[in-house]
């Protein structure tokens, strides 16, 4: 079942000559606006019952304006946004708190603002009260509260009855870690029965952990919907765009995307992974010695080279990641034509599964800076068990046990 | 319309926590608390009633209450504060609350009902201090009192209808609320208030005809002092104004509600 069809939405900040021109129109005079900005234009995306979607786009993509349209809030100059069900929205947690009121009232005003009434709410008040988990604070004044209670309330008040779309902006940090895992208890909770999520935020990690899909903003359109690990490699790719340097993805062998940017000043020739006897390999073993090999060519002068990779599981979440600006192996004065061959040697301690390994080639310790290649899935392996006995997770960790 | 009837209705709730959490958080930690919203006004009378009632204290017909001045006061401000503070309340409600609404999705209609609501309660606590008053200086309460029920819809009326109007502009053009408060100021003193309207001189009775609080503030006067029903041919004219000033509200209020959240 569709609970949200976004159609073709639009947003358009419209500017008069004067605002008397605004009103004239409101008298159904027509009158034309000089100026249309226009924010948002072309969304069109439908979400179903315990989907889960991360919204992604740098600062001014327009990501809230397109939440504000779908809380209704914000009306659409063109299109259509149809819901079909209660949407609650942590957006900016704590609104409309008075500080002199106790949490209990408080409460009692949000969630009324939320459009239950009192008996309703009589009834979620002691889930409200023991999810927050304040004690006696809660019939104490929101002045005396520290902001980490305050959020505390305010999200068991925001997620106290189950919405049908739940809209999660950046703010997944409610609290301290305790209160961060209850949390996201809840909202996984809340997916089971059939919620769906909208989360928004810039963290990877958080996206790629909760979401099936993403969409990616830029410039007011979708740039991109699909896999979130697709979807993230785009969206850093984008972010470490310098000008004139080019995005491209590439469709790997195995239906993935490879995302490839940068300035171009240096490229990456070939990135291959060696075992202990100096061939070539794709499947490794745990623990194995293995060498990750990098050949960089050098396209113009350049002051000074940073080489970094990073090994990320198959949702793409982060393993291990340095570059040689850490590892204390930064060339300088590079001249045109150069072929250098990095040679990174660890042991693979690695638990059971398939790996990628994205490559940066950049001025500084960030890639941020100057880049002149950055490219996701430069190289899949995979991890097997050969000889070490059964364990769980993305790495090994060998003990020693004693019972005492 | 219906709509927003229903908007209401469902956010009953909301509307009468905020009027409730309002007053309480306006007087948390002072210790007179709700006091202060009658001792406010009657410092007003007082202040006018030291300064003037030695001048127009003997010009008063038709009562033989020496405290003749201070009851007048009392009534014309009774019925100007309820008027001020709608006007006042409605006309930044949408720019103090500009957060709230681009952040919550709620019937928008309500923020104007919550000051409504706010400004009733408090003009009922000032009523019942005037009626102590008015028993500690000698003036019995009477039947003719009952009119202030329809008098006090009246003013509401009136006050949503230029509140509104005037609400709603105020978010597109910022000098309507800078300008509000001298014009209240000048309305305030074009009223029979703290004077009686024999002492106005005749080139001036037409300007003051023309003001819709004029037989408000008088048909308070005739209830609360003189003890007699107000004068219906002229309340009838300020109902048709209100409820035609309301109408206007309203319907600026629906057509530039989607462009106010733009703006804001």
């Amino acid at each position: 079942m569709t609970l949200l069809a976004v159609t073709n939405v639009g947003k358009a900040y419209r500017s008069y000559r004067s605002e008397w021109q605004r009103m004239a129109r409101w008298f159904y005079m027509p009158v034309k606006a000089t100026e249309e900005h226009w924010v948002l234009k072309h969304i069109s995306f439908s979400l179903g019952a315990g989907e889960a979607i991360g919204l992604v786009g740098q600062n001014g993509a327009g990501k809230s304006t397109l939440l504000k349209m779908i809380t209704g809030t914000l009306q659409p100059s063109e299109g259509k946004v149809q819901v079909n069900g209660r949407i609650a929205a942590i957006l900016e947690l704590g609104m409309g708190f008075n500080p002199e009121l106790t949490g209990r009232q408080n409460v009692y005003h949000a969630a009324g603002l939320m459009g239950f009434n009192v008996n309703e709410i009589n009834g979620a008040i002691d889930d409200i009260e023991a999810f927050a988990e304040i004690g006696e604070y809660f019939d104490h004044a929101v002045r005396t509260y520290s902001s980490g209670m305050q959020m505390r309330v305010a999200f068991s008040v925001a997620t106290a009855f189950r919405p049908e779309i739940l809209i999660i902006d950046e703010a997944l940090s409610v609290g301290d870690s305790y209160f961060q895992h209850k949390s996201f208890g809840r909202i996984k909770e809340y997916q089971k029965a059939g919620t769906t999520l909208l989360i928004v935020s810039h963290d990877r990690g958080s996206i790629q952990a909760l979401c099936s899909r993403a969409i990616l903003l830029d410039g007011g359109t979708i740039i991109k919907d699909g896999p979130p690990e697709e979807v993230m490699d785009y969206y850093n790719a984008i972010i470490a765009q310098k000008e004139n340097s080019v995005v491209e993805v590439n469709t790997l062998a195995d239906g993935g995307r490879q995302t490839k940017s940068g300035s171009g000043k240096a490229s990456i020739e070939s990135v291959t992974l060696y075992n202990a006897e100096n061939a070539p390999v794709e499947y490794i073993a745990v623990g194995e010695d293995v060498c990750l090999t990098i050949k960089v060519k050098i396209n113009v002068e350049l002051p000074e080279l940073v080489v970094g990779y990073v090994i990320k599981d198959r949702l793409g979440q982060d393993v291990f990641g340095t570059n040689t600006h850490h590892l204390k192996c930064v060339r300088t004065d590079l001249q045109q034509g150069e072929v250098l061959t990095y040679q990174f040697r660890f042991p693979a301690m690695l638990g059971v599964g398939s790996y990628s390994v994205a490559v940066a080639l950049h001025a500084t310790d960030s890639h941020i800076a100057d880049n002149y290649e950055w490219r996701d899935l430069a190289l899949l392996f995979n991890v097997v068990n050969m000889s070490k006995g059964s364990f769980v997770g993305l790495a090994w960790i060998p003990p020693t046990v004693e019972c005492k | 319309m219906f709509g927003m009837l229903r908007g209401i209705w469902d956010y009953r709730g909301f509307i009468v926590t905020s009027i409730k959490n309002e007053f309480v958080a306006r007087f948390a930690r002072s210790k007179l608390g709700g006091l202060w919203m009658i001792i406010h006004p009657l410092a007003q009378v007082a202040i006018y009633a030291l300064i003037l009632s030695n001048v127009l204290g003997a010009r008063l017909p038709g009562i033989d209450n020496k405290y003749a001045y201070a009851l007048y006061l009392i009534a014309g401000i009774l019925a100007w504060n309820l008027f001020a503070e709608i006007v006042g309340r409605c006309l930044t409600v949408f720019i103090e609350q500009g957060n709230l609404m681009k952040k919550m999705r709620f019937p928008r209609i309500a923020l104007p009902i919550i000051v409504v609501g706010s400004a009733l309660l408090n003009n009922l606590l000032l009523f019942a201090a005037v009626l102590i008053i008015f028993a500690a200086l000698g003036h019995a309460p009477n039947m003719q009192m009952f009119w202030l029920i329809p008098l006090t819809f009246t003013i509401v009326a009136l006050a949503v209808g230029v509140g509104l109007v005037l609400g709603v502009l105020n978010v597109f053009i910022r000098d309507i609320g800078q300008v509000m408060p001298i014009v209240l100021q000048v309305w305030f003193w074009f009223t029979p208030i703290v004077y009686s309207i024999n002492i106005v001189p005749d080139y001036l009775r037409g300007t003051l005809d023309s003001n819709p609080m004029y037989p408000i503030v008088a048909a308070y006067h005739n209830v609360l002092v003189y003890k007699v029903p107000p004068d219906f041919a002229q309340i009838g004219v300020v109902v048709l104004i209100a409820l035609g000033l309301m109408l206007l509200g309203l319907f600026l209020f629906r057509r530039a509600s989607a462009e106010m959240v733009d703006s804001l």
